[in-house]
């Protein structure tokens, strides 16, 4: 990408360029003034993300050790009442298997289809890049809508779903009933609508990889699974690693599609991941400290996660 | 693989021949057999179908009748064709209102957002100042806070301002931009040094710098960076749901689930109508300008 915008510019912008002067002193100028501008430049972004990340950040950890009703202006302090409300209660239990089984769900789920894909549509087929487009177009659309659509798609009397599969005789699953089959409903459907992603990011790493090292695997007559295993994977390694953070960190903080077609339910929290239950608890519960609490706990799981995706990127890097 | 004897001595030439006109990478000339090609096509239909289809139902699902919603076996074309429950949207829900605030707010975050992430990008990429590496470090960490975590302290600020259910209160807090700014820098720090150095030496202003020698050369990152943009801002759902109460500022996700709260289930083809009006606009913009936005998302991603 970027040699093609670099190629023709040196002719047009060097000619311009007037006899220079002396480099020390520029260079000391350069740094006076470079503060302030530099200060000029970064400092609404800066204040943007100190007041709104940052200090929100820190004020949660405060809000977790109190009592408070979100729209009264006094917390009370009541130590770690919430922490050890949520490390026992049976229902975090299940909100925390929830958010562990979508998120590994979606993370596998979506990798391994990306790359299959990928893998297809880096062929030469006719319709690829028709293809292509089809399968990131869903990336696209608001979360909200697809979540809302996907609703009627399972519905269990005039959807989609129970239609194609009374075709084969079997009976639709209880999507709405059963917790199990209403979470396997949510993770499918994010993985639907985020499949492009995974996709685009490990087509452009094969289109990037080295074609010799394919050719010389080739002649050496290795199977197509060998030549996918020793030669292109290991070349799409920095593809997977950044996939596994950001996808992960993604599907972490899924809120729309089960806002949209399960409200955290059936049968209570059937669907409700971490994320969920930090907004229920908050504003729907009216218990902002203990959603703050999640909201902590949530925050300090994401963190470990990914420090050790950091270690063990630059472990990799380094070999 | 079962062709490889017989290709081994035939692809060398071949393949130099192809490396040389063709820019993408070339398959390995064993797959394409006439079964592997097969396989090929197989998959390209099942891909197609498990996308496709469920777009195509939901679509043909909001032009048709009632009664036709509600029947069983699924009708795959609606038959008579009709655009009530399209007009029936407006009915039910201040349906323009939602799209005149989605656009307000995206917009107003797009302009926002694109003028502050070029210029910290240029002050990151360009400018020699202490503490450059911490103020980098301070805006790709915020990429690792989700809005959950920040939303009730949030809340509670911008509640105590006066700021719910006004524009002010969506947009400000979602101003700051990090991912676009990390980008950006990426993307200057891989300009040709001397071009840079010789405008430096030309001791233009850094705004001139800007506009003048740096932009002009990132016109392709700086439209994936605003599409992204975009369609991030379009998409907006849980923060605008928690500011806006009703369809004075919330933008069109949030009017789309109160119209499935209000008809959901019983009348399900305003709702569908709803649904393919909010997907539209983002469809025909992505679908217009896919490639550049394809770049910036796998920009960061491909070198490692």
């Amino acid at each position: 990408m970027a040699t093609d915008i670099v190629a023709g510019a040196p002719s047009g912008v060097a000619p311009a360029a007037p006899p220079r002067p002396p480099a020390a002193r520029a260079e000391q100028r350069g740094r006076g003034r470079g503060l302030l501008i530099a200060a000029a430049f970064l400092l609404p972004n800066l204040v943007l993300l100190g007041v709104f990340t940052y200090r929100p950040l820190i004020d949660n950890i405060r809000l977790s050790f109190t009592d408070w009703n979100i729209s009264s202006p006094t917390a009370d302090y009541i130590g770690f009442a919430n922490y050890s409300e949520w490390f026992t209660s049976s229902a975090s239990h299940t909100v925390l298997w929830n958010t562990v089984v979508f998120t590994a769900a979606a993370v596998v789920g979506s990798m391994a289809l990306g790359l299959a894909l990928a893998l297809l549509l880096d062929r030469k087929l006719f319709g690829r890049d028709a293809v292509r487009s089809l399968v990131f177009a869903p990336f696209v659309v608001a979360g909200a809508a697809v979540g809302v659509a996907f609703q009627f798609v399972f519905d269990p009397t005039f959807g989609l779903v129970q239609d194609l599969l009374g075709r084969i005789g079997v009976d639709a699953p209880a999507f709405y009933q059963d917790p199990d089959w209403a979470l396997f409903m949510v993770t499918v459907t994010y993985i639907w609508k985020n499949l492009g992603y995974t996709f685009v990011i490990y087509l452009a790493a094969l289109q990037g990889r080295r074609a010799e090292l394919d050719e010389a695997a080739e002649i050496d007559a290795a199977s197509t699974w060998t030549r996918f295993r020793k030669v292109t994977w290991p070349q799409l390694r920095p593809a997977t690693f950044f996939l596994l953070i950001t996808v992960l960190l993604n599907s972490f903080q899924v809120f729309d599609i089960i806002d949209t077609m399960t409200r955290g339910g059936p049968l209570g929290n059937g669907t409700t991941t971490m994320v969920y239950q930090v907004y229920q608890e908050t504003f729907v519960n009216q218990r902002a400290g203990f959603g703050a609490t999640v909201a902590t706990v949530m925050f300090l799981i994401l963190l470990v996660i990914t420090l050790l995706q950091v270690r063990v990127m630059e472990r990799g890097q380094q070999q | 693989m079962t062709t490889t004897q017989t290709t081994t001595d035939r692809t060398g030439p071949r393949h130099s021949a192809r490396a040389a006109t063709a820019t993408t990478t070339a398959p390995p000339a064993a797959r394409t057999g006439p079964l592997s090609r097969l396989g090929g096509y197989a998959g390209l239909l099942l891909v197609v179908l498990l996308v496709a289809v469920p777009l195509y139902w939901i679509l043909i699902s909001s032009l048709k009748e009632r009664p036709d919603i509600y029947s069983v076996p699924v009708g795959w074309i609606p038959d008579p064709l009709t655009f009530d429950n399209y007009s029936a949207v407006g009915s039910g829900v201040a349906f323009t209102d939602y799209l005149r605030n989605s656009i307000i707010i995206t917009s107003a975050l797009t302009v926002i957002q694109v003028v502050l992430g070029v210029l910290s990008a240029f002050a990151l990429a360009f400018l020699r100042f202490p503490g450059r590496s911490l103020v980098l470090l301070f805006i790709i960490a915020s990429l690792m806070v989700p809005n959950q975590i920040t939303m009730i302290s949030n809340y509670a600020l911008v509640a105590n301002l006066g700021w719910r259910n006004t524009f002010t209160g969506i947009i400000v807090p979602l101003a700051g931009v990090a991912f676009g700014t990390f980008l950006m820098r990426n993307h200057f720090l891989s300009l040709p040094k001397e071009i840079i150095e010789a405008a430096e030496m030309d001791a233009a202003g850094p705004l001139r710098m800007l506009w003048r020698v740096v932009l002009p050369m990132s016109w392709p990152t700086l439209i994936a960076f605003t599409l992204i943009t975009i369609v991030n801002e379009w998409n907006q759902y849980l923060w605008p749901l928690l500011m806006a109460d009703d369809a004075r500022v919330a933008p069109l996700p949030v009017g789309l689930a109160q119209l499935q709260d209000t008809q959901g289930l019983t009348n399900w083809g305003p709702v569908l109508a709803g649904t393919v009006l909010t997907m539209l606009p983002i469809l025909l913009i992505f679908l217009a300008l896919q490639r550049h936005m394809i770049k910036g998302l796998t920009a960061g991603a491909v070198k490692g």
